[in-house]
């Protein structure tokens, strides 16, 4: 069993044009930050991003924006972002906003291998254009579909060369469940342990779920909206 | 004298209860936190993956990892827990958490909520609104009760884009707090120094005023 990649550049050197791509990290917190530069540098093009955000203009997916690799976003807030609000007015950039539980869930029953999920989010609303509503017990649902994505690409805290998972704090987020639910999973972490090292007690992302895991280098990990108050 | 935005935090602050778990919203429901009553143990949950949310870190330990909602750095308190976003959203899908506070544009006198999209302006995504507004059992919204124009935002029936149907249960305003009835928006309280006059003429929502109103003391 090798999962082992040496860096992002191989992890992501099969991703094609066109390729459906998941990305773990809420705003920019725990997003795989050295496979995205990756992307930057390939340029492939035309891809459908799910992430539950945009990043910023010169950071995260919003470097991938800048070149205009993305042809769709698939996302529950994408307010941090100039050159993507432009794309978007302009209609360059098709822009699917799906709340934020019904995103995290549609990712969870992809990796929990059902296909659909109900949940009360979006009924009365645009959201429930289209969708097929179901009463149960008196309230309505819709019904939502899991995702299907070619690549999961998620970062972790630690990680062992089985490719167990550990994420760390808030940045734990939607990285699980992506892992879960991409047909190929890319994990890159912080530290790589020897398969054995990891408590298995404590393992978030169990090995089955990733088929190629890094050590990332160089972690920036910046601070969207830095909030610090004054000592007493 | 209208309410602050402090004011009315505070008010909404007298709301909560020894034990329950609360999701507060960006803005003014984030202040809420500052007026917990003494003597009253309150989880805040947070949900990007935190339950036992504390206060803003001080200087030089802000953590990367370690962010709230509204994306700002923060701290835990004792007894927190880490989760992920569809565990998350299962707690609060599952009515597990108490109480919701959350800002609006408008509000309609059935409880529908609009706040997450202008037509014509930029959409930056209705975030987890829908799915807090759709499943938590009770939900306090903090808003201006008019807009810059003076125009109300309690109406017979939102005009922007609905977050939720039939949702809200309380709105404490700048100048009010009102239970949303299924007859009506009930008026509670009104603020120091406004009388139940100028809040009916603010208010093109069905307004049901019963007795005497009194002031919100603090």
């Amino acid at each position: 069993m090798k999962k082992i990649v040496t860096n992002a550049e191989e992890a992501v050197k099969d991703i094609q044009d066109g390729a459906v791509i998941m990305f773990g990290g809420f705003g920019l917190c725990g997003i795989p930050e050295n496979c995205i530069a990756a992307l930057v540098k390939r340029k492939i093009k035309n891809l459908t991003c799910i992430s539950n955000n945009a990043g910023v203009d010169d950071f995260g997916i919003g470097r991938m924006l800048h070149q205009r690799q993305v042809k769709k976003m698939i996302s529950s807030y994408v307010g941090e972002n100039a050159e993507f609000e432009r794309q978007m007015l302009t209609g360059e950039l098709e822009v699917e906003l799906v709340p934020q539980g019904t995103l995290a869930t549609r990712c969870m029953a992809a990796g929990y291998g059902m296909p659909a999920i109900f949940t009360p989010a979006g009924v009365g609303t645009e959201v429930a254009a289209g969708k097929e509503v179901r009463n149960f017990n008196g309230k309505d649902y819709l019904l939502e579909y899991a995702f299907n994505a070619d690549f999961a690409i998620v970062k972790a805290w630690k990680g062992d060369t089985d490719g167990n998972l550990v994420y760390h704090e808030t940045a734990r987020n939607f990285n699980p469940l992506m892992a879960m639910a991409g047909k190929t999973t890319i994990a890159e972490v912080e530290e790589l342990v020897p398969a054995g090292e990891l408590d298995p007690n404590i393992i978030h992302t169990p090995g089955i779920y990733v088929h190629r895991i890094f050590q990332g280098v160089n972690y920036e990990k910046r601070i969207e909206n830095r909030t610090v108050r004054k000592k007493t | 004298m209208a309410l602050t935005k402090e004011q009315i935090a505070h008010r909404i602050a007298r709301e909560l209860k020894d034990g329950y778990y609360v999701n507060l919203g960006i803005g003014i429901p984030t202040l809420v936190a500052n007026y917990i009553p003494k003597g009253i143990d309150v989880i805040l949950q947070s949900e990007n993956g935190l339950l036992g949310m504390g206060p803003f870190p001080l200087e030089g330990e802000e953590d990367p990892d370690l962010i709230n909602a509204g994306k700002q750095t923060i701290t835990t308190v004792p007894g927190s827990a880490f989760f992920d976003s569809a565990m998350s959203f299962g707690m609060i899908r599952a009515g597990k958490v108490d109480l919701t506070v959350l800002g609006a544009m408008e509000v309609s006198e059935n409880g529908d909520i609009a706040n997450w999209k202008i037509p014509g302006k930029m959409v930056k995504g209705m975030g987890g609104a829908m799915d807090l507004v759709a499943s938590a059992k009770n939900i306090i919204v903090a808003m201006m009760h008019t807009n810059p124009k003076g125009e109300s935002k309690l109406l017979p029936k939102c005009t922007l884009p609905l977050t939720g149907v039939r949702c809200v249960k309380k709105i404490v305003s700048d100048i009010a707090v009102l239970d949303v009835t299924p007859n009506g928006l009930k008026l509670l309280e009104r603020a120091p120094g406004i009388t139940v006059e100028e809040i009916k003429s603010k208010t093109l929502g069905k307004l049901i005023v019963e007795g005497d109103i009194p002031e919100i003391v603090f």
